[in-house]
């Protein structure tokens, strides 16, 4: 196994990192730069908890292997926040009780945040159609929709 | 998931170059949403994978003297949200849109939908309902081949990912009194196999009364994607509603071959269903071209 050195650019921060080139993102943010935040859950593709931001896009950090983003902008849950200040996304759902376990949190937050960027009022059809890729066991849902739609409004 | 190399060449030809010195123990990577679980679940084994996500030469839709060129790297998403797409070629962009989920939809690529040969990737079924060419590229040169030679069965194309690469797709785009429709019938709508999914290209006459010609796929109903080529014969020349719609939707059903499957449903209610989703998909196509 042939490892090589690798740079990242996560949540604003150039990371050189030694990876072998099968490892996946999800991997790498967690074991080797110890961001835990994001999850990993299903491992191929279907539940969306391990979503991560790669050029301001959602995407799967476990079907994305870390050589392939190479120079790409990687935003995390840890890198939402500024300082003590909350995401207004963040904000959002503690307001509305959008979190019970709080597993899928990262990924609908990243994927509410890419959402608002891109489209700052979005309807509620919308909102759902843009977190339809993560999975939620715990809330129904109707919560986390309700806190995108009020960042929406905060924003 | 035991791959040494994982490489990123500059050029089309670099790529070829790359994977003829590993003679056949490489294999092509896009967005990797169906390869690397694929990998993970060790259902291919591969020593190298060569990265062709960032080729110029694969991205971009263009169009020229009604000519569609897609490149084979454009994503799901891209198709999806292409005004261009929406308006010439329907049903391709509302299948793209119908791919995995959004997250899915920012990686994956039309080639690899193509490549990996599943027969109701639901952008074969409208890229086939419009006849697409695909353009692949090898270190003999390029080839063209219509879209519907490559299929083998489920999983196998006639594309050789350790050896070419599919650079594009090309079909006529649909203007003037012409028309496509994507229908799909799914458990959700995220993140589930189609039971069933249906494209129609309608071609009308100059009074938009008749179908001039037209183009019917399904899938999965067949090993691979499927043309409902006895409908489409029974319909040419015939009035676009009416008993002959009804006629030739009934045919299609015939001719299809869905299976009985735990995740899709019997065969008998599929055999149905194929009727209902092909109409829907053929009336609003007929729609379209009558607007």
């Amino acid at each position: 196994m042939e490892r090589q050195l690798i740079q990242l650019k996560v949540n604003g921060e150039e990371r050189d990192v030694v990876v072998s080139p099968n490892e996946t993102l999800v991997e790498v943010l967690r074991d080797r730069l110890e961001l835990t935040g994001t999850k990993m859950g299903c491992g191929e593709g279907a539940c969306g908890t391990c979503t991560v931001l790669l050029d301001g896009k959602p995407v799967r950090s476990c079907l994305t292997l870390a050589v392939e983003v190479q120079g790409q902008e990687i935003v995390t849950i840890e890198g939402l926040a500024e300082g003590a200040e909350l995401h207004p996304v963040q904000e959002a759902f503690m307001e509305h009780g959008a979190i019970q376990c709080g597993f899928c949190s990262p990924g609908m937050i990243l994927t509410g945040k890419a959402l608002l960027d891109e489209n700052p009022h979005p309807t509620e059809e919308g909102v759902r159609r843009a977190i339809s890729g993560v999975v939620c066991r715990c809330t129904g849902y109707a919560k986390i929709v309700e806190a995108i739609m009020a960042a929406a409004d905060a924003l | 998931m035991k791959w040494e190399k994982y490489l990123v060449p500059a050029s089309l030809d670099e790529a070829l170059k790359t994977l003829a010195e590993y003679e056949g123990q490489a294999r092509v990577i896009a967005g990797g949403t169906d390869l690397v679980p694929q990998l993970k679940k060790k259902e291919r084994t591969v020593k190298c994978l060569v990265d062709v996500s960032r080729l110029a030469e694969l991205k971009g839709i263009h169009h020229q003297d009604g000519l569609m060129r897609i490149g084979a790297g454009v994503t799901h998403q891209q198709i999806a949200a292409s005004p261009l797409l929406r308006q010439t070629a329907a049903a391709l962009a509302e299948g793209a849109a119908a791919v995995g989920s959004p997250q899915i939809r920012y990686m994956g690529t039309i080639g690899g939908n193509i490549v990996n040969a599943q027969p109701a990737a639901d952008t074969a079924i409208p890229l086939l309902a419009l006849d697409a060419e695909v353009e692949i590229a090898s270190k003999e040169g390029v080839r063209r081949q219509p879209l519907e030679d490559l299929y083998v069965r489920p999983g196998v194309s006639k594309v050789d990912a350790s050896a070419e690469i599919v650079v594009a797709f090309r079909f006529q785009t649909l203007h003037g009194k012409r028309g496509s429709a994507f229908a799909r019938l799914a458990k959700r709508r995220s993140l589930s196999l189609p039971i069933l999914n249906a494209a129609a290209v309608a071609i009308l006459s100059k009074d938009g009364a008749l179908f001039e010609d037209l183009r019917l796929a399904l899938g999965p109903v067949a090993l691979t994607p499927f043309r409902a080529r006895k409908a489409e014969e029974a319909l040419r020349g015939q009035p676009v509603d009416g008993e002959s719609v009804v006629e030739a939707l009934v045919i299609a059903s015939e001719e299809a071959q869905p299976r009985t499957n735990p995740l899709r449903g019997s065969a008998e209610y599929r055999r149905e269903m194929v009727k209902v989703l092909l109409g829907r998909a053929l009336e609003r196509a007929v729609a379209a071209a009558k607007a």
